[in-house]
């Protein structure tokens, strides 16, 4: 069996929750105590993958990456950056197709936390930095620990996306979801099955940790 | 000194409401901030905590203006301690990590220790603030709050929900801690004779507006008495028996039978403050525990 798609695949996942989960936490941060009248934009096109099809926002980062376009020509010929059919490209778009799941249950902890910690930390003195990582994060463990395990899981489970800018690179860009539907077209359902079961399994686990994982918090009364 | 004078548009139930407050508190004052919920008593400490800006005016602190039309200044500068409704005890860190918190980096090194110590917090340093009761974590609030080495403190019904000997030990504390550190008070409270015991002056507040402010004995016991002695409480019945009606009034946690005429009774109402005072008789002392 090739282990090369599955490899790719956490490779993948593991990458890009990183970066989300550094992103992520500005972002909610913003959204959270914000006023601005942005807001509902901002938070209607992190939300925008959640209901557009895969292939939808898979089309518009091909147009745009593609070197053809003023955009991808201008990352070209200022990074070097080719981002069609490359892994870097794949690690954008996941970011951005499982920005949602790192975001929502980090601004749903903050938003729950009251006013009163970090306003008493500020009037101790301390700036905001200090109290994101030393009041406002801790207390949200949970929440942290839901929005990593779901980008992970939600990036393992693309297909749609990975397909349309990623396409079918052997070791590059063919990961576990799109080696399952290539065997599949070939006739090799054994193949594809080994590919299935083994996600199949690692996502039953994983969601399975998420909810033991509630189900603790809540019954230990912390947040 | 802290000056202030300042509107301030509040959604409140009954729709808007202007907060207009034109008020100077004198260094070192112990003050009440008293009246009906939704009267601006929270919103008037949060402004000068700064975690709301005024619409318009200024506040004042020492000479150096905090706000104004052209600058705020930041919470973190403000050197206010507030202790809020909910505690806001920080639930990741411990007791003592949560004092440490709150000291000046600069400030005294074993102040944190030494309030543990002074708030007899020494068997809960390590605990978190979730298996905590209410009075141990009201303790907690105040400690930190005075490891902040504040100037200004705010004090948000630090009292309520608590039961009566916790109550006055407390009080005791603030007491305590508003001399001996100098500090400017101003505590919202809607326990008259905590008020008494502890404020050197109340305001009145009623729909954003000042309704009076003084000596809370003048303010609260407008009628002028000459009891030996008199307490406040509050209606909780009105019984009629006879001729005569039954006032059972609530004294701290201690319900008192009073007898009425039925003249007196008509201006009563259950739930209205009162002041229980005799002095026709010289009273009886007992000793307690015997």
């Amino acid at each position: 069996m090739d282990w090369q798609p599955l490899i790719l695949t956490f490779q993948l996942a593991f990458v890009t929750t990183l970066l989300l989960f550094i992103i992520a936490i500005p972002i909610s941060h913003w959204l959270c105590f914000t006023k601005s009248k942005a807001k509902p934009f901002i938070e209607t096109i992190i939300s925008m993958p959640l209901v557009l099809p895969p292939t939808v926002l898979g089309f518009y980062f091909l147009i745009a990456f593609s070197p053809g376009n003023a955009f991808g020509s201008w990352l070209d010929s200022t990074f070097g950056l080719t981002l069609v059919f490359s892994f870097s490209g794949l690690v954008l778009a996941s970011m951005i197709y499982s920005l949602p799941f790192m975001v929502h249950p980090i601004l749903s902890g903050l938003s729950n936390l009251p006013d009163s910690l970090s306003n008493a930390s500020y009037l101790m003195g301390h700036g905001k930095w200090r109290t994101l990582s030393k009041v406002l994060l801790p207390n949200i463990r949970t929440s942290l620990l839901s929005g990593i395990i779901l980008s992970f899981a939600h990036t393992i489970g693309e297909f749609g996306v990975v397909l349309m800018i990623g396409g079918n690179i052997p070791g590059k860009t063919k990961v576990a979801s799109i080696a399952i539907y290539d065997e599949v077209e070939s006739m090799n359902y054994a193949a594809a099955n080994r590919y299935s079961l083994i996600l199949f399994v690692i996502a039953f686990i994983i969601l399975l940790s998420v909810y033991v994982l509630n189900r603790k918090t809540k019954n230990s009364g912390l947040l | 000194m802290i000056e202030m004078n300042i509107k301030k548009n509040l959604q409140s139930p009954d729709g808007t409401m202007t907060l207009n407050l034109n008020e100077v508190f004198d260094k070192g004052e112990f003050i009440a901030l008293y009246g009906p919920s939704g009267a601006g008593k929270t919103s008037t400490l949060q402004l000068l905590a700064g975690l709301m800006k005024p619409d318009e005016g200024f506040i004042k602190v020492n000479g150096n203006y905090w706000h104004n039309d052209s600058k705020t200044l930041p919470l973190q500068e403000r050197n206010v301690a507030y202790m809020f409704q909910d505690y806001a005890l920080f639930p990741n860190m411990t007791v003592r990590e949560n004092i440490q918190f709150a000291s000046k980096p600069n400030g005294t090194p074993s102040l944190a220790n030494d309030l543990i110590k002074q708030m007899q917090l020494n068997e809960l340093a390590d605990k978190r603030p979730t298996s905590l009761s209410g009075g141990q974590k009201q303790r907690v609030a105040l400690a930190r709050a005075m490891a902040q080495e504040p100037d200004i403190l705010l004090l948000d019904e630090p009292l309520s929900a608590l039961d009566t000997s916790t109550r006055l030990a407390l009080q005791n504390h603030i007491a305590e801690f508003h001399h001996s550190l100098e500090l400017t008070t101003i505590m919202i409270s809607h326990d008259i004779s905590e008020i008494v015991k502890l404020a050197d002056r109340v305001l009145k507040l009623d729909n954003g507006n000042s309704i009076g402010s003084g000596n809370p004995v003048d303010v609260f016991m407008q009628k002028e008495l000459s009891g030996k002695f008199k307490f406040t409480g509050e209606v909780i019945n009105i019984q009629q028996q006879g001729f005569l009606y039954i006032v059972t009034v609530l004294i701290q946690n201690n319900p008192i039978k009073v007898i009425a005429q039925k003249t007196e009774v008509e201006e009563l109402v259950i739930g209205e403050k009162v002041v229980v005072a005799s002095k026709a008789f010289n009273p009886i002392i007992y000793k307690l525990n015997k």
